[in-house]
């Protein structure tokens, strides 16, 4: 019951945080609700033990996908937005092929391969993908009226409450997948491979369904993006946006579900807050490689390790058996 | 059409020579401590504004300022030992998102430093060997190739015959029993690391004269140094300089018959097929997969 009652209460502060806020830090927090659901899908990813450096780029074909979709063909944007996820998950099931016959090194530089494929195709072909200078006017969300709220999407509210909506039902079904039978079964191709393969468990089809799964919600995440913003670009999908991802999932953490979200808030929250107000933004990518390294280096287990310190240390001792190196 | 054949040709030989030379450092980097230094893209880019400072902005000759690019590129190569591989030793993947970290801020400190706009380096010489009246090779384009052979062979040498190098080769076979034979394994990596990073940064200052420099470059030369180093089997020098020649020309080929773009994705492509077939490349082994 006190869970429930937490749940509510964590809820009310989200539909009243966007009130307390700037309209620029509005916008900052659409963008920090859409990079949650970037984080937690990476972390899907890497239920499986491997780490992409494609992420992004897949994110980046829901954000094409469903732009186009809506733009070409005049499907409601909110079709387009699923359709468009739907493609990322459909393209990385194509690129599975190839990137699972590696692992480790070489599924990491594989998936930066293939997502440098598929930007550089992107920037060549003007028609469809509008070239260097991307797709622009993508459709917004269309208004709608749910009686008790009036979406109106020149708001950032609205959005904010529409991607939140979006992103809690997402963020649910990866937390329901983990704990399934299928989530377990992650885990086991991650941590005993091996073991897992001499019980029958097909690791390839297994990784390759996180894959897809995790592919499908970060072409979600793009999706509503682009139809955010309004353009994208081959270049708002680069290396840059994934050593983000990279350091929020890092400083976050992976063994715990909620591991990257925290990573991804704090810093966002110290990104704005620290860096906006003393007027150093343009040393963003300064800071965010700082942070990386060090994190690496001297926190391996991430944020979420020293919440969990905080909150069980009687339960210290047991847990360790479980618990996981970020980078192994 | 012969003339165009030839001049691609040579055009694809001042690419091989300063591909070569980033992507020996990185196999280098890689065989002693087994760890991808994705930063390597931004040791050269910071070799070229080494040129930029020391000869475009501070007038000192330009091979002085080749030589402080070199000195100070590797002297950051050791500084990285030191700061992460170091201590990321065992953890190799670690280690690689460490310098994901480090190129960023190396972009970062450039940008602060010079801003992020092209910057122009005065040409060094204008002097052309006209072969024939469609067959040209502008002088310092040849002093590129012939720099880059001569530090290749230098490099070979110091492998083949030195007891640094040798020191070197065992440590990149054998980690332990190579410490067990009393190499310091911290000493082969500073050394490593310092000739990898200085080749990288020795490539930039050579070309800086030849290319538009900013602080993004180091992007395409990381992924054409993956290309290659993936495809001549990671951790084979031999096989990083053969590749680097052989990419060298399909690149330059595609880009004058089709386009940069197109030759990028078929470069690409080649990766993912090797990865694909053979995984440990065309001359690798499979030690340190």
């Amino acid at each position: 019951m006190a869970k429930f009652a937490a749940l509510f209460g964590f809820g009310a502060i989200l539909l009243a945080l966007p009130h307390a806020l700037s309209f620029s830090q509005q916008e900052i927090l659409v963008f920090l609700t859409i990079n949650v659901l970037l984080v937690a899908s990476y972390r899907l990813l890497t239920l499986t033990g491997e780490w992409s450096l494609g992420h992004v780029v897949i994110m980046g074909v829901g954000a094409y996908a469903s732009a186009l979709l809506s733009k070409r063909l005049g499907i409601y944007v909110p079709v387009a937005m699923l359709l468009g996820a739907v493609t990322a998950a459909m393209i990385a099931l194509a690129l599975s092929f190839p990137l699972f016959r590696m692992k480790g090194f070489y599924f990491l530089i594989g998936s930066f391969a293939a997502g440098e494929i598929i930007r550089l195709l992107w920037k060549r072909f003007r028609d469809p993908f509008g070239g260097p200078k991307g797709l622009k006017k993508i459709d917004p969300m269309p208004d709608f009226d749910i009686g008790i709220y009036a979406f109106d999407f020149f708001e950032p509210v609205s959005y904010y409450y529409f991607a939140l909506a979006v992103v809690g039902v997402s963020l649910w079904v990866m937390w329901r997948i983990e704990r399934s039978p299928v989530g377990l079964t992650f885990h086991a191709v991650h941590w005993q491979d091996r073991l897992a393969e001499a019980s029958g468990v097909n690791v390839r089809a297994y990784r390759t369904l996180a894959f897809v799964l995790a592919s499908g919600f970060a072409g979600l995440s793009g999706a509503l993006l682009a139809h955010y913003i309004g353009t994208i670009n081959p270049n708002s999908f680069d290396v840059e946006q994934m050593v983000f991802v990279l350091t929020w999932t890092i400083v976050g953490g992976t063994a715990t579900f909620y591991g990257p979200i925290l990573g991804c808030v704090v810093l966002t929250v110290l990104n704005e807050i620290v860096l906006r107000e003393a007027g150093f933004e343009q040393m963003r990518p300064l800071i965010y490689g700082l942070i990386l390294i060090l994190s690496v280096l001297f926190m391996p287990k991430g944020l979420e390790s020293l919440v969990r310190g905080a909150f069980s240390g009687r339960n210290a001792r047991k847990n360790k058996a479980g618990e996981t190196k970020a980078m192994e | 059409m012969v003339e165009l054949l030839a001049q691609t040709g040579l055009n694809a030989l001042y690419a091989a020579s300063y591909t070569a030379l980033v992507a020996v450092g990185l196999v280098l980097i890689f065989g002693v401590m087994g760890v991808i230094n994705f930063a390597h893209g931004e040791l050269f880019m910071l070799g070229a504004y080494a040129i930029v400072a020391v000869y475009a902005d501070w007038n000192l000759p330009y091979l002085v300022a080749v030589a402080v690019g070199m000195a100070f590129v590797g002297t950051v190569g050791l500084g990285m030992e030191r700061a992460f591989f170091r201590p990321l030793r065992d953890n190799p993947l670690g280690g690689l998102v460490a310098s994901i970290g480090f190129l960023m801020i190396l972009q970062a400190l450039v940008s602060m430093g010079f801003g992020v706009r092209m910057e122009h380096v005065p040409p060094v010489t204008q002097e052309v060997i006209v072969i024939t009246e469609r067959v040209r090779l502008p002088v310092f384009r040849l002093a590129v190739i012939l720099a880059a052979v001569v530090l290749l062979a230098g490099l070979w040498a110091f492998l083949k015959k030195t007891r640094f190098g040798w020191a070197l080769r065992a440590s990149a076979q054998d980690p332990e029993a190579a410490a067990l034979q009393g190499i310091s394994i911290n000493q082969t990596a500073r050394i490593a690391m310092f000739i990898g990073a200085a080749l990288a940064g020795v490539a930039g200052a050579l070309t800086a004269p030849l290319i538009s420099v900013n602080p993004h470059m180091g992007h395409s030369v990381i992924v054409t140094a993956f290309i290659v180093i993936i495809v001549g089997g990671i951790g084979s020098l031999e096989g990083a300089v053969i590749v680097a020649v052989a990419y060298a020309f399909v690149h330059t080929f595609v880009t004058t018959f089709f386009d940069g773009v197109i030759a990028d994705i078929v470069g690409l492509l080649l990766l993912l097929i090797v990865l694909i077939v053979k995984p440990t490349g065309l001359f690798g082994s499979t030690d340190r997969a």
